[in-house]
């Protein structure tokens, strides 16, 4: 028997190390997977309110996330392969065209 | 039995993420992110979401991140130069991400009475099996928002031919 607040608090743990992730880290590619690691947290927050509920409907929305980020991803990599065939870096520093 | 569980794929999703901020080379980050995703697919199904577990195994850490890899091996994505992150997250944003930490540990383990307690077993549908209860929801209740994101996948699939031509 677990509480359903440790998953809560495990998915916050893990929804927080994405926010730094997204903060710290200069690599493109790098910032998108933090991207993905904070909506795999929102994910088991959803499943186990989905568990507390008893009820489908909590799944049948991480199975949406799930297509979403999928998208999100193809596409998202798609624009990183454009940018640094332009920019021929990947460091989000050096990409600072609207900045000027 | 489940805590012991919970502590060890918990403790191992931690362990992954922490080590995706650490590292320096986009490979092992990808790596360690492919850990995380199994181990939040053990706690699924712990949770009693068979379905989710199957399709976070194959989407996530099968799809998803075999694209990740394939792209960082594409272009040859060195280790990332340690640089001074922005005025702004430093400022604003880790203060920020501690305080939203802050507030959902405070908010969820003062209501861990309400919340209740999660047992092995303990999800039980009305079909007697998750996915048949996902599906007949999936078909019947949803069937145009499932039909909508087979658009949302078909035209994501095109925006990604067209962004990643080699003329732009």
């Amino acid at each position: 028997m677990v509480p359903i607040a440790y998953y809560l608090v495990l998915a916050a743990v893990l929804f927080c190390i994405g926010v730094m992730a997204f903060l710290l880290k200069r690599n493109i590619i790098t910032i998108f997977m933090s991207i993905e690691l904070m909506l795999n947290a929102v994910n088991l927050t959803f499943v186990a309110f989905a568990h507390m509920w008893h009820q489908v409907s909590g799944q049948i929305f991480v199975f949406f996330v799930m297509v979403v980020a999928a998208a999100e991803a193809a596409v998202g990599l798609a624009i990183i392969i454009a940018l640094f065939r332009v920019r021929q870096t990947l460091n989000v520093d050096q990409v600072n065209l609207l900045k000027n | 039995m489940q805590i012991a569980l919970f502590l060890i794929f918990g403790l191992l999703a931690v362990a992954g993420a922490l080590n995706l901020l650490l590292q320096r080379h986009p490979i092992n980050s990808a790596l360690s992110l492919v850990v995380v995703m199994m181990s939040l697919a053990v706690l699924y199904w712990s949770l009693g979401a068979e379905f989710l577990a199957a399709a976070q195994v194959i989407v996530y850490a099968g799809a998803v991140m075999v694209l990740f890899v394939f792209v960082v091996m594409l272009l040859n994505a060195g280790e990332e130069e340690r640089t001074r992150g922005s005025r702004a997250a430093a400022l604003v944003g880790f203060p920020g991400a501690a305080a939203i930490f802050c507030l959902l540990a405070f908010v969820f383990l003062s209501e861990r009475k309400q919340l209740g307690l999660a047992a092995l077993g303990d999800f039980v549908s009305a079909f007697g099996s998750n996915i048949a209860d996902i599906s007949h929801t999936l078909f019947t209740t949803l069937l145009l928002p499932f039909e909508v994101t087979s658009i949302l996948i078909l035209v994501a699939i095109l925006g990604a031919v067209v962004l990643a031509r080699k003329e732009l």
